[in-house]
């Protein structure tokens, strides 16, 4: 009896400090939400208030989406990221069978070497960058950011689809060779699909980084025309810096985007994480 | 890398047709990766040898890195960014981890419920960008806005309120806390995933010999968790060594208040672009992002030698 009492208490203390940490997660996000729905005074007076009949207001949002080219901005981050994972994919994916489906003098090597960009990040070579891109003349350009973006993807894609490539039956793909299909329909036609649970984790992990990168944005595509959102916002923010009901909506405006595609991939992630990542 | 794999095939005792596909397969991945990765990482290690004398690019040896450490004034800068960033580097360990640790534990307690709810608002920080963290964090701890005062007083702890990112002696802290606030949805998922791994065999022999609560935590799980504990371990610390964003959006490009935020990462991008009266040098850039590989190279290297290796045995 004490026993059954003694956990019915400790289950409570664990609901409570995860509760507890919960709330202490969301609720800056939460505050951003509800306060960009206000008007200004109630802002200031009551930031701690849901939004009531008398204090809604929606100029913070009229006033972002009439001033800054948030459109502009969330295109150009869709552009990028799209194509940007697009890329780590199917260069990723091509480079993961090739290493885990053939034997090859260079193999490991080959492996070792897209694998030292999981532990280097990309940043750290931006000076030269910078510099390639300017001779190529790719600044302020969306391919210069597509372009760093799948390089910075690859060998994160490269390690942890080879890993489920192993896991494709041999024999499915040598039914598919005596049937006199070729290496390339193998992969593309046979092996592909089998592992779309692993791309999708692949992608969302490469999502994440690219949707929220500063710096590359920053250094390679100032330029009004290839701004992203997360840049956008930044300038935008500093520039609203007195107008609370402006940059509070900004906020949720730029906090959005990510919830819904984490809705949307939040499934695959925790089993992308909970199944693959820690072996 | 000059062995593209398929022209070596032709070479090998058996004879067998050139296999192209494996070199088509791999060189997409290669170009694009050598191209705008590895080559660029060389080529800025090579600049860091390189110094403009003269209007002109003279090699300098190791000219450049006697300057950072040895020149007052860029001396006190790198020094200051380097001691910061070992602080913020601690202050994740022993507060993101920890804390990490403790809710995957609780998470993956048998039959929790609402776990999933709790799993989902931990780890929502995580995937939102430095530029609303910042911001966000910039608004609740501003005393203009009152919120954090306003929270304080319902504790009757309003007394000890004060604008914390303001003062350089705790701006630094209260950096680093934000980060950890963002980001310990990671350690928490690595754990939870580590912990669920565990065979259930093991949990019920421990429990069958009597070791229950906290000391099969400590005694049985802790331990073949470790090599994910390890893993964190160094993506805390390549992540911290390479941090840029929450400063810059939460302080500037400054790392205010009097430098006391300034990070590698901060440093690096004014070196290299330039910021107010500072002018652009490239080539203190590239010797910056030289040392901040270094570190990081040295950290992996320490990480998969000394201690990877070491923790196989608990690995089942």
């Amino acid at each position: 009896m004490s026993q059954a009492r003694n956990s019915l208490t400790r289950t409570a203390l664990v609901h409570l400090a995860l509760a507890s940490y919960a709330i202490i997660s969301i609720f800056p996000v939460f505050l951003t939400l509800i306060n960009s729905m206000k008007d200004r005074n109630a802002i200031f007076r009551n930031p701690m208030q849901l939004p009531t009949p008398a204090t809604f207001d929606l100029v913070g949002y009229t006033t972002v989406l009439g001033q800054g080219d948030f459109t502009t901005y969330f295109q150009n981050s869709f552009i990028v990221t799209v194509a940007s994972i697009a890329l780590v994919l199917l260069f990723g994916a091509m480079a993961a069978f090739a290493l885990s489906e053939y034997r090859f003098r260079g193999n490991t090597l080959m492996g070792l070497y897209l694998a030292i960009g999981i532990m280097i990040p990309i940043r750290l070579g931006t000076v030269a960058i910078l510099q390639g891109m300017v001779a190529t003349g790719l600044v302020n350009t969306l391919t210069a950011l597509v372009l760093v973006y799948t390089a910075q993807g690859i060998p994160l894609a490269v390690f942890i689809l080879s890993e489920f490539m192993r896991t494709v039956s041999d024999d499915l793909k040598n039914a598919g060779r005596i049937d006199g299909l070729s290496e390339y329909s193998i992969f593309f036609r046979l092996v592909l699909p089998l592992v779309r649970p692993a791309m999708a984790t692949v992608a969302v992990f490469t999502m994440i980084p690219i949707w929220n990168d500063l710096w590359f944005p920053l250094i390679l595509a100032p330029s009004e025309a290839t701004k992203t959102v997360t840049l956008g916002s930044q300038i935008f923010i500093g520039q609203f810096v007195t107008n609370w009901n402006a940059v509070l909506a900004a906020l949720s405006l730029a906090i959005l985007p990510v919830l819904i595609l984490y809705f949307i991939f939040s499934r695959q992630l925790i089993r992308g994480i909970t199944s693959g990542a820690v072996k | 890398m000059s062995d593209i794999p398929s022209s070596h095939a032709a070479a090998e005792p058996i004879k067998r047709p050139t296999r192209w596909h494996i070199g088509i397969f791999l060189l997409p991945a290669f170009i694009v990766y050598s191209a705008v990765m590895i080559l660029p990482l060389i080529e800025t290690l090579r600049l860091s040898l390189f110094n403009t004398v003269d209007g002109q690019s003279t090699f300098v040896g190791l000219g450049n890195f006697k300057v950072l450490f040895g020149d007052e004034r860029w001396a006190a800068d790198f020094w200051n960014a380097l001691k910061n960033n070992f602080v913020f580097f601690v202050i994740h360990m022993l507060v993101q981890n920890p804390i990490g640790v403790a809710l995957a534990a609780m998470l993956s307690l048998p039959k929790l419920r609402f776990a999933s709810f709790y799993r989902t608002a931990i780890f929502l920080p995580t995937l939102l960008s430095f530029v609303i963290v910042g911001f966000i964090w910039k608004l609740i701890l501003s005393p203009i806005w009152g919120v954090s005062p306003y929270l304080m007083d319902l504790v009757g702890l309003k007394s000890l309120f004060s604008p914390w990112l303001g003062k350089p002696g705790s701006a630094l802290i209260a950096v680093s806390l934000i980060s950890v606030w963002q980001y310990v949805g990671i350690p928490m998922m690595l754990i939870y995933a580590a912990l669920l791994n565990i065979p259930e065999e093991v949990v019920e022999a421990a429990e069958c010999d009597g070791v229950t609560g906290w000391s099969q935590f400590f005694k049985i799980k802790l331990p073949l968790i470790l090599p994910a504990i390890g893993i964190i371990s160094i993506l805390t610390f390549v992540g911290n060594f390479n941090a840029f964003d929450l400063v810059y959006t939460v302080q500037g490009a400054l790392a205010g208040p009097d430098k006391s935020t300034d990070i590698l990462g901060t440093l690096l991008y004014r070196t290299f672009f330039g910021f107010q009266l500072q002018l652009g040098d490239r080539s203190m850039g590239a010797t910056i992002a030289t040392v901040m590989f270094l570190i990081i190279l040295a950290g992996v290297s320490l990480y998969l030698f000394a201690i990877q290796r070491r923790m196989r045995r608990y690995q089942f």
